[in-house]
């Protein structure tokens, strides 16, 4: 039942990248791309996306707990900090050099796209780094040291 | 990166869509009591499979989530849809590309779903910041890209 649950979730997910238009790395690069021709469909996506999420996560919230764990487990953490931002930098990055973020790149993958079959890899290889070096002593800072 | 494609304004589909992305994301929360984060979701995953300093436990409905993103477009095309897509053909470019994806989301602890869609409707400052850093971060990279290296 969980599996199948989550397998759903993450189906709708995917359809709505698909029906969005954000599955198509190109929509998402016109969107970044400012000085040419704008596309500002991925705002729309963002907010639909915002809006029902803030009102559905109100609701759930409301039940106490979810259904089928014993807590809710939310970030509790409002630091910014070097890894945050370092983080988020390095993602616009690579965001607007091939216009996938993790999930398009997930529905990308049976299109089997050659672009996309090295993206992957890559992308796994990276988050795999990447969360290992969140703890890096040179990413964490120390108070201010002159 | 790539062919420069243009794609027309679609405000009524990308609404519906985004809509859709969010209710997802209130399943997860609503079920499982998690962020919908597809950066998080797929470190948790990968936990199956590589050593990870912090993985998750119940990695059954993780995997399964990302089962269900690589069914939709086979799913849709097998009901008659056209999924279209455009994907630079610029290899190195796009190892380059997953490759900051990667470390910049796992470093940063979410990407466009967690930081963008979730991070955002909890009204979380940090993931606030992480918004505007990676939308700054992507339109200056596309503006170099287009306008001053002339594409690649």
């Amino acid at each position: 039942m969980r599996n199948l649950l989550g397998f759903l979730s993450g189906l709708i997910f995917g359809l709505g990248l698909i029906v969005s238009g954000m599955a198509n790395p190109a929509k998402v690069l016109n969107f970044l791309d400012l000085a040419g021709h704008w596309d500002p469909s991925l705002g729309f996506v963002m907010g639909g996306a915002v809006v029902v999420t803030f009102l559905g996560y109100r609701l759930a919230w409301q039940q106490g707990a979810p259904i089928l764990a014993p807590d809710f487990d939310v970030p509790t953490s409002s630091r910014i900090d070097r890894p945050l931002i370092l983080g988020a930098a390095l993602f616009g990055l690579g965001w607007g050099i091939g216009g996938f973020c993790p999930g398009p790149a997930w529905t990308a993958l049976p299109l089997l796209s050659p672009g996309i079959l090295t993206f992957l890899p890559m992308m796994l290889l990276g988050l795999w780094l990447g969360a290992g070096g969140r703890n890096l002593p040179l990413l964490i800072s120390k108070g201010v040291r002159k | 990166m790539g062919p420069i494609v243009e794609t027309d304004f679609t405000p009524w589909a990308s609404l519906a869509g985004g809509a859709l992305i969010g209710l997802s994301a209130v399943m997860v929360m609503a079920l499982f009591g998690k962020i919908a984060g597809i950066a998080g979701i797929t470190n948790g995953a990968l936990g199956a499979v590589l050593p990870m300093g912090v993985a998750p436990r119940d990695r059954g409905w993780r995997l399964a989530f990302i089962l269900g993103l690589i069914a939709a477009p086979l799913l849709y095309q097998l009901f008659g849809g056209t999924v279209v897509q455009t994907v630079s053909g610029n290899l190195p470019g796009m190892a380059l590309a997953g490759l900051l994806v990667g470390v910049g989301t796992g470093l940063g602890s979410g990407c466009t779903s967690g930081h963008g869609v979730c991070g955002l409707a909890r009204l979380s400052p940090r993931s606030l910041a992480a918004v505007l850093t990676f939308m700054a971060a992507g339109f200056l990279t596309v503006f170099v890209i287009r306008h001053v290296l002339g594409g690649i």
